[in-house]
C-alpha cells in the first residue's frame, strides 16, 4: 500500500514556507489524492492527543492577558528557545532544504548559513531591549513614547499581513502535502489544521502554543536526527566515502561541493541574505517569544538554545540531502517509471521522505509525515497567536478603547480574533487551493523585514526618531516591499504571465530596507512639532529601561 | 515618579560603565559576524573558485569548510554574549539598581 501512496506523489513543497521565499520556487502543484495512509494518520493522532491535553491543562491556567499572550512570562529560557527554534522551522525547512541539497548540494548549505544568521545578530541587538521594553506585541516597544494610536496601528497592520501571508503558504501547504501523505481529502485537511489551531489558541493560549511548537521541535529534531543516523551509517559514518560516492553519482560531479549557479548574481544573493537575515528580526510570532520569558538574562538563554538547534537540525539536513543523493538516487523505486536520474516520484521534495522510507521502512516513513503534518500545525497556531495579540492588545485594547478595557474583555476579544483568523485562514487556503502561492512566503519575509524591523531598531537605537518618521518608515518599507515583490518575477511572470519581470530579484529586502531607513530620517529630522520634541526627550528614560530592565514587566528581583 | 529614578540611573558612573561596556561587545560581535557572512557571500559571488579547493586528498572544499565554521563560530559568539551578558552585565546592573533605587527608599 505504501508503495501505491508513493506512486504518484507530485507536489512542489518547497513553497510550502521560508524556503519557497528563498527559492521562488514552483507552485504548489496540484497533488492527487492518494489511499489512506493509516500509520501516519495514527501517529499524527497521537500527537493531537497529546496536544488537546495539553490544551485542556493550559486552559485552566490561562486566566489573565498575560497568561495568555505570553503564559505569564513562566516558559524557561531552555523551553523558550526550543519553541523559537520550532517557529522558525516549518516543514519547508525539511522538505524543500533537504530537496535543495539534493539538487544543488553546496549551494544549499549558503542558503542555510543566510537563514541561520540572523540569530547571532537578534541577540546581541535585540534581544535584552524587546524584553525589557515589551509586554505582549512588539509594537509595546515602537509606542513606548510615539503616538500610541498611530504606530500601533501600524504595528499590527504590519504583523497581519506577515502573519496572513505567511498563514495562506502554510495552509495550502498543509492541504496539499495532507493529500499526499494521509490520502485526505484537501477541503478535509485544511479545516482539520484551522479548527485545531483555533482550539489550541482560543483554549490554551500562549501556554498551549508554546507545548504544541516544544513538542513538535522536539519531534522534528528526533526524526531529522535519526533519520540521518541511519543513512550515514551506511557510509560507515565518514563523511569522505560519501562525499566520494555522491560526486561520483551527482550531475554536479566536483561542482557539488562548491557555489554553484544558485548565487551567481551578487545583488540577488546580497538582497536574498538580508531578507532572511533582517526577516527574522521583524517576524511578530518570533518577537513575540521575547515575552514569554521571565527577565532578559532568560531571554538570551532562548537565543542561544534557538540558534542550537536551528544550527545543528542544518547541518543535519546538509548530511541528509547527501546521503538522499546516493540511497535515493540510486533506487529505481524512487523514480518515476523506475527510471534512475529521472522525474522523482512525487516531485524533488519528497526526497526527505523517500530517504526515510529508504532507511528506515514505511515506520519512519509515517513519522516523518505525521511530523511534517504537526510542524504545520504548530507554525499556524504561533502565527494565529500573534495575529490575535495584534488585534486585541494593539488594535483593540490600545487604539480603539485607549486603554480602557478589562483584562477579561482583552482576553475575549483575542480569542473572537484568533476564532476569526482560523475562519479566514480556512476559507483562503481553500480559495488558493489550485493558485501559486510561492511568492506569499517572499512577501512575508519582505515585509518582515523591510515593514517591521526598521521601525523596531529605529525605536531602540535612535533617540530622534518621532512619530512622523516612523510612520514613514513603516508605511514606506511595507508598500515598497509589496510593489517590488509584484513587481518580481514570482508575481509579475508567475502569476501575471508577463514574459519579463520588472524588478529581477527575488527579495526586495536590499531595496525596500534602504527606503524604510531614509524615510525614517528624513521626515524624523524635519519634523519640528512640540510632540517631536516631547518624544526625543523621552528617549533618555526608554534607553535606561532598555538597558537595565528597570520598569519592565517582572524583571526587577527586588 | 519612575523618572527620577530613571534620571538618577543614569547619572550613576556605573550606567555608564554598563552601557559602554556592552554596546561595545554588542557591536563588535555583530561586525565580527556581518563582515564574516557577507564576506562569504562576496566570495561566492565574485570569486567563487576559492571555496571549491579541495584540502589535501580529501572530498572536503573550503566553501564546505568555512561553512561549517561559520555555523560554529556564530553559536560560539552567540555564546560568549551570553555568558558575558547573563553574568558581569546582570551583576552590574543590580549594583546599578541596587545603588540608585534602594539608596532613596
Amino acid at each position: 500500500m505504501m508503495k501505491k501512496i508513493l506512486a504518484n506523489l507530485s507536489a512542489g513543497l518547497v513553497s510550502l514556507g521560508m524556503a519557497g521565499a528563498a527559492l521562488a520556487a514552483p507552485a504548489v502543484e496540484i497533488t492527487q489524492k492518494q489511499p489512506l495512509n493509516v500509520p501516519a494518520i495514527i501517529m499524527f493522532a497521537i500527537f493531537v492527543g497529546m496536544t488537546l491535553a495539553i490544551t485542556y491543562w493550559a486552559a485552566s491556567r490561562t486566566k489573565t492577558a498575560s497568561d495568555f499572550y505570553t503564559a505569564g512570562g513562566g516558559i524557561t529560557g531552555f523551553q523558550n528557545g526550543l519553541a523559537m527554534a520550532g517557529d522558525y522551522m516549518s516543514a519547508a525547512t525539511l522538505l524543500g532544504l533537504t530537496a535543495m541539497v539534493y539538487t544543488n548540494g553546496y549551494d544549499a548549505y549558503l542558503f542555510m548559513i543566510a537563514f541561520f544568521v540572523g540569530w547571532p545578530i537578534i541577540l546581541f541587538l535585540m534581544a535584552e531591549r524587546l524584553r525589557n521594553l515589551g509586554k505582549f506585541t512588539f509594537a509595546d516597544i515602537t509606542s513606548y513614547r510615539l503616538d500610541q494610536g498611530k504606530v500601533r496601528t501600524m504595528a499590527a497592520i504590519g504583523s497581519l499581513t506577515v502573519v496572513c501571508f505567511y498563514l495562506i503558504v502554510q495552509m495550502v501547504g498543509a492541504g496539499q502535502l495532507i493529500k499526499l501523505l494521509f490520502g485526505l481529502d484537501y477541503h478535509i485537511a485544511v479545516i482539520v489544521v484551522g479548527a485545531l489551531m483555533v482550539v489550541y489558541v482560543t483554549f490554551g493560549g500562549m501556554v498551549a502554543t508554546t507545548w504544541v511548537q516544544i513538542i513538535k521541535a522536539c519531534l522534528l529534531l528526533f526524526g531529522g536526527t535519526v533519520i540521518t543516523v541511519l543513512a550515514f551509517s551506511q557510509f560507515g559514518f565518514s563523511f569522505n566515502t560519501l562525499a566520494a560516492k555522491t560526486i561520483e553519482l551527482h550531475k554536479l560531479k566536483d561542482m557539488l561541493f562548491a557555489p554553484g549557479k544558485l548565487l551567481q548574481d551578487p545583488i540577488n544573493a546580497i538582497s536574498l541574505a538580508m531578507g532572511l537575515m533582517f526577516g527574522l528580526a521583524g517576524l511578530p510570532h518570533i518577537l513575540m517569544r521575547f515575552f514569554t520569558v521571565n527577565n532578559a538574562k532568560e531571554a538570551r538563554k532562548s537565543v542561544l538554545y534557538a540558534a542550537g538547534f536551528v544550527g545543528f537540525f542544518f547541518n543535519v539536513i546538509l548530511l541528509m540531502g547527501l546521503c538522499a543523493i546516493v540511497i535515493v538516487g540510486t533506487n529505481p523505486e524512487f523514480f518515476e517509471g523506475g527510471t534512475l536520474g529521472g522525474k522523482i516520484i512525487g516531485g524533488g521534495n519528497m526526497v526527505a521522505m523517500h530517504l526515510a522510507k529508504a532507511v528506515g521502512g514505511n515506520l519512519l516513513l509515517g513519522f516523518l509525515a505525521a511530523v511534517a503534518f504537526a510542524t504545520i500545525l504548530a507554525v499556524v497556531s504561533g502565527l494565529a497567536l500573534a495575529g490575535a495579540s495584534a488585534i486585541s492588545h494593539d488594535l483593540y485594547a490600545r487604539v480603539i478603547k485607549k486603554g480602557n478595557v478589562s483584562e477579561a474583555q482583552e482576553i475575549k476579544v483575542s480569542k473572537m480574533a484568533s476564532f476569526g483568523i482560523g475562519l479566514i485562514a480556512v476559507v483562503l487556503g481553500i480559495a488558493f487551493e489550485k493558485q501559486n502561492v510561492a511568492f506569499m512566503a517572499a512577501l512575508a519575509f519582505g515585509i518582515a523585514a523591510a515593514g517591521n524591523f526598521p521601525v523596531l531598531f529605529l525605536s531602540m537605537y535612535w533617540k530622534d526618531l518621532t512619530t512622523r518618521g516612523a510612520l514613514a518608515a513603516g508605511y514606506g518599507g511595507l508598500i515598497a516591499a509589496v510593489v517590488l515583490v509584484v513587481l518580481s518575477k514570482s508575481v509579475w511572470v508567475t502569476v501575471f504571465g508577463y514574459a519579463t519581470p520588472i524588478f529581477p530579484y527575488d527579495q526586495p529586502a536590499l531595496f525596500a530596507m534602504p527606503l524604510a531607513f531614509l524615510l525614517g530620517y528624513v521626515f524624523s529630522i524635519t519634523d519640528k512639532s512640540e510632540r517631536a520634541g516631547k518624544e526625543r526627550a523621552a528617549f533618555a528614560d526608554q534607553w535606561v529601561r532598555a538597558q537595565t530592565g528597570f520598569g519592565a514587566d517582572g524583571a526587577v528581583s527586588h | 515618579m519612575s523618572s527620577e529614578i530613571y534620571a538618577r540611573i543614569q547619572k550613576n558612573p556605573k550606567f555608564k560603565e554598563l552601557v559602554s561596556k556592552r554596546e561595545r561587545l554588542a557591536w563588535t560581535l555583530t561586525g565580527i559576524v556581518l563582515v564574516l557572512f557577507f564576506g562569504l557571500f562576496m566570495t561566492v559571488a565574485f570569486n567563487p573558485s576559492v571555496l571549491a579547493i579541495r584540502l589535501g586528498d580529501s572530498y572536503v572544499t573550503t566553501g564546505l569548510l568555512i561553512g561549517l565554521a561559520q555555523f560554529v563560530l556564530f553559536w560560539l559568539l552567540t555564546a560568549v554574549y551570553v555568558r558575558r551578558a547573563n553574568s558581569e552585565f546582570d551583576a552590574l546592573t543590580e549594583q546599578l539598581l541596587h545603588e540608585s533605587v534602594k539608596a532613596k527608599k
